[in-house]
């Protein structure tokens, strides 16, 4: 046997490989099943990633469901309400470049939301009702409705329904609690600049990301 | 002699305190209208308990305490509320909040005090609750209920109080003046704070640049058993977390309380209104406020009633428009400035400074950072204060997190340093505030996809369930049927089945289209 | 009544990065006068053409990278690195050795990592070093201090040697770092008498120079410009080690300490290089490790390596290795059992 392997050197180190390659695929083979993880299903992990407001912009009928379709390969950009955070932190997960928002789903809100219900003008119709997906409006059928505003996540899905268009979506209003300072400016602009520098600003979103490269 | 410890980094900025101090304290007098937010101290807002056109007396509580973490607001002195409303309130944000505003009608008119009776022998639960009905909240800057640091913690017992009459920030001797003049009610209120927390020992700190107020304190501490701890001066050792270092040389574990170690720190305007409420029985109604800076004319300690709005203040005190851009409540290190000079003195406010624009320039912008590392020497917390900039700049909110920002204390030390006029502390309370609210947002994400979710299944479940009573009528109405009809006609089980298999058809149907 | 609201502290500390940068330009006063005394204004030209390319390069570059320029040139570290840089230039080094040095540090070390504050490699020593690779020659031709024979340019020569460097006839001398490098079988005090150019310690002038840069060094310490840290940290171990090494000056002898402490770069360095915040460690313990391994650095490449001078190669390989000593010395958190993770 050794003799015949001295004899076709080429066909021995081909046999080698194969089994090398025997070898390790079973013991990778072993290692799967012995050592399976039952860590959260990704599909868990990116729902946790998502703003559950369930507001169905993403052309899916809740948070979760969207969190299955990225699994599935659909794109992380179509959640608005978690906006370019939210992206980012999608692509963190699944290891991914962040795109942008696909606007064809609509905007980034500026400031978080909540429904308002006039509640004299309210009808009683429980229609809102069935349309809240996190059961955030309290009322029954002839009674007027109103929204527990901590429970409302923003999504909108009620203001449609409504036959007498009385909600309104107000925004969330600054409290003296969750008022804080924001970030400094990249880039103070200076009161002393000379003309070169009028676009400085503009340049600042830019060269500012660029620094963060830089300097990590 | 106790020994003194030191605490890392520290800053000694130029002290600015003799400009306040050349006069006593003088009384501000009666104003117009007193503003007085329900909002004054840390914790939920009081509920007010009158409405516009009753007339109060003084020292008559206005607004109730809201739980546990709430103080009442108390009529500083006898007239008609004017209104309950929004007004605009000393916050950096400049917002306002509700207020209830007060006529004076000048008559001063009292309400009858209510001394505690033998206090020294007195349940130290009954005391913590008269404390809090007298609306005492910190009165060092934070405003933190004082009562809620009195309240016993199982398992926890206090072995040291701390009185804290360090006044470390520049420019502020409301507390010096304090104990200068009041050195006696400083010393009663602490023998009452110490008896409510069960006799520990009690260290009065303070900064080796106050020697007549260290004088006239150990003068009225003679035989009480309270010790006076003088310590150099460097700033920011009235830091509650660096004062308990310097006098025990201990640190307060990161995200625990000094209570937790078995510390209890208040400040000496919170032991002398303590006293004030004990002994005299008068709720908390006015403050000793410092109003300097080189935009007034007579800088000194005011004993102002809450709610005066600044602007009367600053007439009293000769303020000259022309020559101040801004208006600090609070000392240069860690005060806010305040938008509209119409917000009242609050419980918490030590100091009003009006500098002029040579004395505090307007910030310049900021230069590049150079890794100096000025401000890492500076930061009495041990942080790296250069690290956290460049990532709060990139909001790298989990670097944030692993460096510690929340170790932070915002003293300034690291911005006061800074050769680039970095605005350090802001960058770092916007990615506290961000980080916050991000955790919040999380919390509320998960309230809302279980709420979500808990919906689904009761969709479904009704669904289900209708489904089913539905199945179970067409099943009974068979059956009736049958039994009617059953004897003459011989049962046709293919006739069944296939009325059976559109029954369900008709019902999943019906189920579908309700969906 | 329009008030600020601006976020505390209002309080400002004396210090600012103009006045800082101003401030180091002043301590290389002394210095750069004892080095005019002793080999003439070539020092002196390169420091004006130096700084005058530094600035014009600093503009274009802010000009491309769209940055304020008037703001960003207020803080003066252009004509710092340029005078730093000029500084290790030999005197009467032509134009061009000069714009490439130049370009090297202000584009190469500053600009293409980010500007002021984000270069991770002091610039000055970036465009020595790439001189030095590139133009061996004219990097390592000094002229003659005063005292050995020569006579000195004139401020006119010394202005031809720049910007007609065809029609100047340099006049140079080894250092006393090659003489004692290239010493074969000499003891050093026969060296030391053989020699002229090795003056009382450590090369004719070159200790006076060395002298008035610790002054102007020490100046700055007393301004708390920077931290004594890395400076005792890097004069320390130098003198540990050539103390360690020396024989009393046989001929294998590579120098005494005092040799060591005044020759070439050292005192420069230690108070000019290497406290560059920049590139250096961040933490003061970190600094102390910094300077110790560059003294250490200094001392290994002169003895064993092929270059007689060693500064510049010495603070390039430990600005790689400061985030490392970072990573290493950081300080535990007020309340924390640990260190905080990088």
């Amino acid at each position: 046997m050794l003799a015949w392997l001295e004899q076709f050197p080429l066909l021995a180190a081909g046999l080698a490989m194969l089994g090398l390659g025997g070898v390790f695929g079973a013991l990778l083979g072993f290692a799967a099943v012995r050592f399976r993880s039952e860590g959260n299903p990704i599909a868990d992990q990116i729902n946790a990633l998502l703003p559950q407001t369930q507001c169905g912009q993403c052309g899916y009928p809740g948070c979760r469901p969207y969190a299955e379709a990225i699994v599935n390969g659909e794109a992380i950009n179509k959640c608005p309400p978690g906006g370019e955070a939210g992206i980012q932190a999608l692509a963190d997960l699944l290891d991914v470049e962040p795109i942008p928002l696909d606007d064809e789903h609509g905007e980034e809100a500026v400031a978080k939301t909540v429904a308002y219900i006039r509640e004299d003008e309210c009808i009683g119709c429980t229609k809102c009702i069935q349309a809240c997906p996190v059961d955030a409006i309290l009322g029954a059928a002839k009674q007027m409705h109103t929204v527990i505003a901590s429970e409302c996540t923003g999504c909108d899905l009620c203001v449609e329904p409504c036959p007498v268009d009385c909600i309104d979506m107000l925004p969330v209003e600054t409290t003296l609690r969750s008022w804080h300072w924001p970030l400094p400016p990249a880039d103070r602009s200076p009161a002393d600049i000379i003309a070169s520098d009028c676009d400085v600003n503009q340049a600042v979103a830019t060269s500012h990301s660029q620094d963060r490269d830089q300097a990590a | 002699m106790r020994r003194i410890h030191d605490f890392h980094g520290g800053i000694h900025p130029a002290e600015h305190k003799s400009d306040s101090m050349a006069q006593p304290i003088q009384p501000a007098g009666v104003p117009d209208v007193l503003v007085l937010p329900t909002g004054q101290h840390i914790g939920n807002s009081a509920l007010p308990t009158v409405a516009p056109g009753q007339r109060v007396l003084g020292g008559e509580e206005i607004a109730e305490a809201d739980g546990a973490l709430s103080v009442p607001c108390h009529a500083p002195t006898s007239g008609t509320v004017l209104a309950v409303e929004d007004r605009p309130v000393p916050h950096p944000s400049g917002l306002s909040a509700l207020c209830i505003v007060l006529q004076p009608d000048g008559r001063d008119e009292w309400a009858e005090p209510r001394p505690f009776a033998n206090p020294m022998n007195a349940d130290p639960l009954l005391l913590t609750q008269h404390i809090q009905q007298a609306g005492i909240a910190g009165m060092g800057g934070a405003g933190f209920p004082t009562a809620v640091k009195l309240s016993p913690r199982p398992g926890k017992p206090i072995q040291t109080l701390i009185i804290n009459g360090t006044e470390c920030e520049p420019y502020i001797t409301a507390d010096d003046s304090l104990m200068r003049e009041r050195a006696a009610a400083v010393i009663s209120g602490s023998l009452i704070l110490a008896h409510v927390l069960g006799n520990p020992t009690v260290l009065l700190g303070i900064e080796d640049n106050k020697p007549e107020a260290i004088a006239a304190l150990k003068d009225a501490a003679t035989g009480s058993g309270v010790e006076i701890v003088v310590f150099p001066t460097k700033y920011p050792s009235g830091g509650e977390k660096q004062l308990i270092e310097i006098l025990l040389g201990a640190q307060v574990p990161s995200g625990a309380l000094p209570a937790d170690i078995g510390v209890v720190c208040q400040n000496v305007g919170t032991a002398a209104a303590v006293h004030h409420a004990v002994v005299n029985g008068r709720p908390l109604v006015s403050r000793i406020t410092t109003v300097t800076g080189e935009a007034v004319s007579r800088p000194g300690n005011y004993e102002v009633l809450l709610g005066t709005p600044i602007r009367h203040l600053l007439a009293l005190a000769g303020y000259d428009a022309s020559v101040n851009q801004r208006l600090v409540m609070g000392g240069p290190m860690m005060g806010f400035t305040v938008s509209d000079p119409d917000c009242p003195i609050i419980k918490t406010s030590n100091c009003l400074l009006l500098p002029t624009e040579a004395e505090l320039p307007t910030p310049p912008p900021p230069q590049a950072c150079i890794r100096c590392g000025l401000c890492a020497e500076a930061c009495p917390a041990s942080l790296l204060p250069q690290q956290l900039f460049w990532y709060s700049r990139g909001r790298d909110h989990e670097r944030l997190e692993a460096h510690n920002l929340f170790d932070c204390i915002e003293c300034g030390a690291c911005a006061y340093v800074c050769p680039s006029h970095i605005p350090l502390v802001q960058y770092y309370r916007a990615s506290k505030a961000e980080i916050i609210a991000q955790r919040q947002d999380a919390e509320r994400a998960e309230h809302a996809r279980q709420r979500f979710e808990a919906r689904q299944e009761r969709i479904e479940r009704q669904a289900r369930e209708k489904a089913e009573r539905r199945e179970a009528r067409k099943r009974a109405a068979e059956a009736k049927a049958t039994a009617a009809t059953g004897d003459d006609k011989d049962s046709d089980p293919i006739q069944a089945a296939i009325e059976r298999a559109q029954a369900r058809k008709a019902a999943l149907a019906d189920a579908g289209s309700k969906d | 009544m329009a008030l600020l609201r601006v976020t505390s502290p209002h309080a400002h500390g004396a210090q600012d990065t103009t006045q800082v940068m101003q401030s180091v330009l002043l301590a290389t006063l002394p210095g750069v006068a004892v080095m005019t005394w002793f080999f003439g204004p070539g020092t002196l030209v390169n420091i004006l053409f130096g700084s005058m390319v530094a600035v014009a390069m600093e503009t274009v570059a802010l000009a491309l990278r769209r940055r304020p320029i008037l703001r960003t040139l207020d803080d003066h570290s252009a004509v710092v690195t340029a005078s730093l840089l000029c500084i290790s230039l030999p005197p009467y080094s032509p134009w061009w050795l000069i714009v490439i040095g130049m370009g090297s540090a202000i584009w190469l070390a500053k600009h293409f990592y980010g500007g002021l504050g984000y270069n991770p490699f002091n610039p000055a020593m970036v465009g020595y070093v790439v001189l030095l690779i590139s133009f061996p020659v004219q990097m390592t031709s000094w002229a003659p201090p005063r005292g050995t024979g020569a006579e000195l340019p004139s401020f006119l020569e010394a202005l031809r040697a720049c910007f007609a460097p065809q029609t100047y006839d340099a006049v140079t001398m080894a250092t006393a770092l090659d003489v004692v490098k290239q010493n074969s079988g000499l003891t050093l005090e026969a060296l030391w008498r053989e020699s002229p150019q090795l003056g009382r310690w450590a090369g004719a002038g070159w200790e006076w120079v060395s002298l008035a840069f610790l002054a102007g060094g020490l100046w700055m310490l007393k301004k708390r410009l920077f931290t004594w840290h890395a400076p005792v940290g890097m004069l320390l171990s130098i003198t540990l080690l050539s103390a360690l090494f020396y024989d009393e000056g046989s001929s294998a002898s590579k120098g005494s300490p005092l040799f060591h402490l005044l020759g070439g770069a050292t005192l420069f360095g230690a108070f000019f290089i290497i406290t560059d915040p920049v590139s250096s460690a961040v933490s003061n313990r970190g600094r102390l490790v910094y300077g110790a391994l560059i003294g250490a650095l200094v001392y290994i490449i002169r003895v064993a390596g092929n270059y007689p001078d060693a500064v510049a190669f010495a603070v390039l390989i430990m600005n790689f290795a400061a985030p490392f000593i970072d990573h290493y010395t950081q300080p535990r958190t007020y309340g924390h059992r640990v260190r905080p993770p990088t």
